[in-house]
């Protein structure tokens, strides 16, 4: 069973399907490996080890009495600490909700339950998805699989570092301007950002409502299709959700393993693979490129003017939208609560005083900042003109979509750094978001799959699509993963250092 | 310290300085569920028994805007002849607050779903006056604190709280008024009949229980006082805490004369927020916020613009029932009533009841005569609404049938409806079983004439005489027989026909 | 030339409720001089001809039926509260009116 979990999510599906092992086999060959590696990686907040296998019981029992199963059944998963679980600890990486149980579950976690796919458990984040390394966690760093002195990108590492370390073969990730993209860029891992709308956002921890989604993070881009299409589609509990139907995922992605990809127009973003990215980033850009247009895809330049402005416009977006979205942290109803250690103790001040104690300096930076750009006299020359290049940014997307299909890039500047490098800087290391963050804004799904490594570090390749259009994700991403690992030999992540196992 | 205010004599105040002021209303809607979830609404239910993730405010959780509280507000928003937005978006009003789970409130800032309206209300004595209707816009409720530990609950000296989010997401509309200008010593009349009048249309509409005393309806009253007509606006305070329609009325009184005090001192009246002290009769300020509050509103990113289609509008603007100072003068002429009678109909809350008597059968008139008369000497006693008397608008209608019929006359009918109201039965059935009801059989009446005349010999030779008078006794003497059941104009007939047959 | 400064940072962690001691306040005085000035740049492109987007989807008119639902039981709306008394949240002493 030592390869259990080195399998995908649809191999094991096959494989539980056909008999070949039980969905308690598979839990808990998973929650071994996470026992044996997880003290060096650290992916993991939180093992659900009962409740993951209470439910690959339930669904052998079920399974045995002939009852229909969902294709998933069986598949087990890690679910980012930012989701709300019933039960089970949720703390979006932050000690200011140190020991939250949930009364409830996330929409997503319904259908997770609903699909029969044991939780595994919670795994680590930058504290309220604020930040591009994990390090921004109350709860320590996340260790990068391929080199445990790096980061695993974030706000979702966790998540990423789990698939990429073989503790699970899905994760659910969220993304507001790069969280399930970049990581998967700088693990070596697959990870989809869902048009804006796709997924319920009914149970998420909001950091910034109107650019949140959440997302598969796996190994291979047709076991993202699988967890997209379980997660996704319409939920009457979230106002701006779509109630548009899911393309055909799943069946994208497996057309585009066949390789061919004539007529696909693919526009490269000419300012999205410039300045500042790593030469072997951009080398291994263009050889994908040459994949491409093997397969029959026809490769444009097509220009994004407004880009440029993009980061600024989400660094007042999103703080500005996030500060209010966390002042309901504050000591009265959940949580942590801090009396102030002198003067009177009054609601006021226990407020305060907890939300100093409980907030990280990431989170604090950014609900000043939101603060600062909401206040009366600001608004309009900072929240508001940031919605006006929200606009333009999305005007631009709309005039590359009709010289494209798809739009490509590398989906970050670099592979992973040292962890501590950038904790100093914060304008840093939120220059590592600025390819993924257009997207974001728009609302246009976007994906990461291993393009190859530079200096033995994994490399991500983003390829985005037009609003309500993520199955053109899956065919173009899948047709380039199957091109990629033909010339490696087999997956990227078979080439990772092998993670040394506690007994 | 706290000194007692000066106060300015009332009449003086207003003879020297012109006040204008300003109403927010809020009500709080009927509906089954919260605004923006699916929480229930009972009242009185025990704390915290009514919340879901949404209204706690918890991480995670979503709104999703309730279909009939926009209707209530688009209704509210035509009775009070507003425009209709044809599109609006919810915003975030942020500040921290324990009753206030998300520590923001969802509400509208720069695009109400109604504005630009009028309302015309009528005072007492007829004179109507034409309010304008600067918005009405939707909003969520706050949950409730108790202050523990200070004296009378009160949060000054209270030593914790504690809260109930059970009020917390019940809809609300909040409805501001224009400054209300040139109304003089009549402010705190106009404030009230305003408020009252609101009141009225919220029941009409059905979109609110609208009770002040439950606060299901609350006022904030605003008011600044400026030496001429002419002169620009004064400062203004906002008064809280308003909970009846006397306290509307009394706040505006008593700020006036606090007010024209200050204004007299030479001094500058404190834009501030006072509250309102029913006991005292008196306002005392607010704390005095160091930071003006800036609330930073945005646009709700968790809510998507509301568009309401013009054929929406359309079909809820048919859907308008009659607004009540209209229908009342319909009805007034209807009924013939004259100005005075039909004011009166109308504050003892009687409207209703005499539409449905006269439904019933009885004439305008005699269904005034019933409700305004007898019953409300009767509710008064008991001190008791009219509504709330155990007779029935039908039962009244009976009753009249039954005087109208000569079967009763008023003052049997009286004893009948004493009988009704003890919860005897129907006016019919008292009547059988008290044995009740105008003898109209003549040789009963012949015999009970006979006796009377035998009694009192010398009448008879003095009626022939030519003297009517002396017949009265006669017919007391039969009534007092029949115990007041004759028909007195019969026993008068038949008395003086006896006299002058022998 | 600070574009935000010290004391303008102080009156902003007041407003958001978040104590910062003075080490923190002087830091984040700083840092976040630079983002407000990397940020200040969308001025720059934002005409006044172009609209503003608030929702990246133009959804609207999204209505929910007026039925009550399940409401969470009430042990479940406590349980994670730091202090409760009597079914209610138990909060420390409020010094504004509301």
């Amino acid at each position: 069973m030592g390869d259990l979990i080195r399998r995908s999510a649809a191999d094991l599906a096959t494989a539980l399907r056909s008999g070949e092992v039980s969905s308690v086999e598979v839990a808990q060959a998973h929650l071994d490996r996470i026992a044996a590696v997880d003290g060096a990686v650290h992916a993991f907040l939180h093992v659900c080890t009962d409740e993951a296998l209470a439910t690959a019981r339930e669904v052998d029992a079920r399974r045995s009495a002939g009852d229909e199963l969902h294709p998933l059944a069986g598949v087990p998963i890690a679910v980012k600490d930012v989701v709300v679980t019933k039960g089970i600890p949720s703390t979006a990486g932050s000690k200011i909700l140190q020991g939250w149980i949930p009364p409830y579950d996330a929409t997503l976690v319904e259908r997770l339950k609903a699909a029969g796919m044991p939780i595994l458990g919670k795994t680590n984040m930058d504290e309220f998805a604020m930040g591009s390394s994990t390090e921004h966690s109350a709860y320590g760093n996340t260790h990068n699989p391929w080199d445990l002195d790096r980061i695993p990108g974030g706000s979702g590492g966790g998540s990423a570092a789990a698939v990429a370390a073989f503790e699970a073969p899905l994760a659910i990730g969220t993304d507001t301007g790069g969280s399930i993209r970049q990581p998967a860029a700088v693990t070596g891992t697959v990870g989809t950002k869902p048009t804006y709308g796709g997924v319920s956002r009914y149970g998420l921890i909001a950091l910034a409502s109107s650019l949140d989604q959440a997302g598969p993070v796996s190994r291979t881009v047709l076991d993202a299709a699988l967890l997209h299409e379980v997660i996704g589609g319409h939920d009457p509990r979230d106002s701006t959700s779509l109630t548009d139907p899911l393309p055909d995922l799943v069946g994208a992605a497996r057309l585009g393993a066949n390789g061919d990809l004539t007529g696909v127009r693919v526009g490269v973003v000419h300012e999205l693979n410039g300045e500042g990215y790593q030469a072997g980033v951009r080398a291994r850009f263009e050889e994908a490129l040459d994949l491409l247009r093997g397969a029959g895809a026809e490769v444009v330049e097509v220009g994004c003017p407004h880009f440029v402005h993009a980061l600024a416009a989400y660094y007042l977006i999103l703080p500005s939208e996030a500060s209010s979205n966390l002042a309901r942290f504050d000591g009265m109803r959940y949580g942590l609560r801090v009396e102030p250690s002198d003067g009177p103790v009054t609601a006021e001040r226990v407020m305060g005083a907890t939300r100093g104690a409980g907030f990280g300096d990431e989170v604090k930076r950014r609900i000043i900042l939101g603060t600062y750009a909401l206040s009366a006299g600001y608004y309009d020359a900072y929240y508001g003109n940031a919605q006006k290049v929200r606009t333009l940014v999305q005007r631009d997307f709309a005039a590359a979509f009709d010289q494209a299909d798809v739009l490509v890039s590398p989906t970050a500047p670099t592979t992973a750094f040292k962890l501590g490098e950038k904790l100093d800087d914060p304008m840093a290391m939120y220059l590592n978001d600025v390819a993924t963050i257009p997207a974001n804004l728009a609302g246009v799904p976007g994906l990461s799959l291993p393009s190859g490594l530079d200096q033995g570090l994994p490399v991500g390749f983003q390829v985005l699509a037009p609003a309500r259009a993520d199955d053109r994700l899956y065919r173009v991403g899948a047709a380039l993963e199957m091109l990629l690992e033909q010339r490696w030999g087999g997956p990227l992540l078979a080439q990772a250092p092998e993670l040394a196992v506690t007994a | 310290m706290s000194t007692a205010p000066d106060l300015v004599d009332y009449d003086d105040a207003v003879a020297r300085y012109d006040p204008v002021i300003g109403i927010e209303v809020h009500v709080e809607l009927g509906t089954a569920s919260k605004m923006f979830d699916g929480a229930p609404t009972v009242f009185g239910a025990p704390p915290n028994t009514q919340v879901t993730p949404v209204s706690l405010g918890l991480p995670g959780s979503l709104p999703v805007v309730n279909r009939t509280a926009v209707e209530s507000a688009i209704l509210i928003g035509l009775a009070l002849n507003c425009q209709i937005a044809e599109v609006c978006r919810f915003a975030r009003k942020n500040y921290f607050y324990p009753d206030v789970p998300k520590n923001f409130q969802i509400s509208q800032y720069d695009e109400p779903i109604a504005f630009d309206g009028w309302l015309d209300v009528e005072l007492e004595d007829g004179t109507v006056l034409r309010v304008e209707i600067e918005r009405a816009h939707m909003e969520e409720d706050a949950g409730k604190n108790t202050h523990v530990g200070g004296a009378s609950g009160r949060i000054h000296g209270a030593e914790y709280s504690l809260v109930d989010y059970n009020r917390a997401g019940i809809p609300l509309v909040e409805i501001v008024t224009r400054p209300i200008a040139g109304v003089g010593e009549r402010a705190p009349e106009v404030a009230r009949a305003y408020v009252q009048t609101l009141r009225d249309i919220f029941r009409g509409l059905g979109v609110s229980e609208a009770r002040m005393e439950r606060g299901n309806v609350r006022a904030d009253v605003n008011l600044s006082l400026r030496p001429s007509p002419d002169a620009p606006l004064g400062t203004r305070t906002e008064t809280k805490n308003v909970n009846s329609f006397r306290s509307v009325e009394r706040a505006v009184r008593y700020e006036i004369c606090r007010q024209a005090a200050v204004l007299d001192a030479g001094a500058t009246v404190i834009q501030e927020t006072r509250h309102w002290h029913e006991d005292t009769g008196t306002t005392t300020p607010g704390r005095v916020k160091s930071d003006a509050e800036d609330y930073r509103y945005f646009p709700e990113p968790d809510l998507v613009p509301l568009a309401p289609s013009r054929e929406w509008v359309q079909e809820l603007r048919a859907r308008l029932p009659e607004m009540p100072v209209a229908r009342w003068h319909r009805l007034q002429t209807d009924w013939g009533y004259s100005d005075p009678e039909m004011r009166d109909v109308v504050n003892a809350g009687a409207v209703e009841l005499i539409e449905t008597t006269v439904a019933a059968g009885a004439t305008p008139a005699a269904a005034r005569k019933w409700w305004m008369g007898e019953l409300a000497r009767t509710a008064n006693t008991e001190g008791v609404d009219l509504g709330a008397l155990p007779v029935t608008p039908e039962q009244i209608g009976e009753l009249q049938r039954l005087v109208d019929s000569g079967r009763l006359n008023d003052q049997l009918a009286r004893q009948v409806l004493a009988g009704v109201l003890a919860g005897e039965g129907s006016p019919q059935e008292v009547a059988a079983a008290r044995g009740l009801g105008i003898v109209s059989d003549d040789g009963a009446l012949l015999a009970a004439v006979d006796e009377a005349l035998a009694a009192q010999p010398d009448i008879a030779a003095k009626v022939r005489g030519g003297n009517l008078g002396p017949v009265g006794s006669i017919i007391g003497a039969v009534m007092k027989a029949t115990r007041g059941q004759a028909d007195a104009g019969r026993v008068r007939e038949l008395v003086i026909e006896r006299i002058n047959q022998g | 030339m600070s574009t935000i400064s010290r004391e303008e940072v102080a009156r902003l962690a007041g407003l958001a409720r978040i104590d910062l001691t003075d080490s923190e306040l002087t830091r984040l005085a700083g840092e976040l001089d630079v983002i407000v000035q990397a940020v200040a740049t969308v001025s720059a492109v934002a005409t006044d001809d172009v609209p503003a987007t608030s929702h990246p989807m133009p959804l609207s008119n999204v209505l929910r039926e007026d039925e009550a639902s399940e409401p969470l039981p009430v042990l479940d709306a406590l349980a994670a509260a730091p202090a409760t008394e009597g079914g209610r949240f138990a909060v420390p002493r409020i010094l504004e009116e509301d």
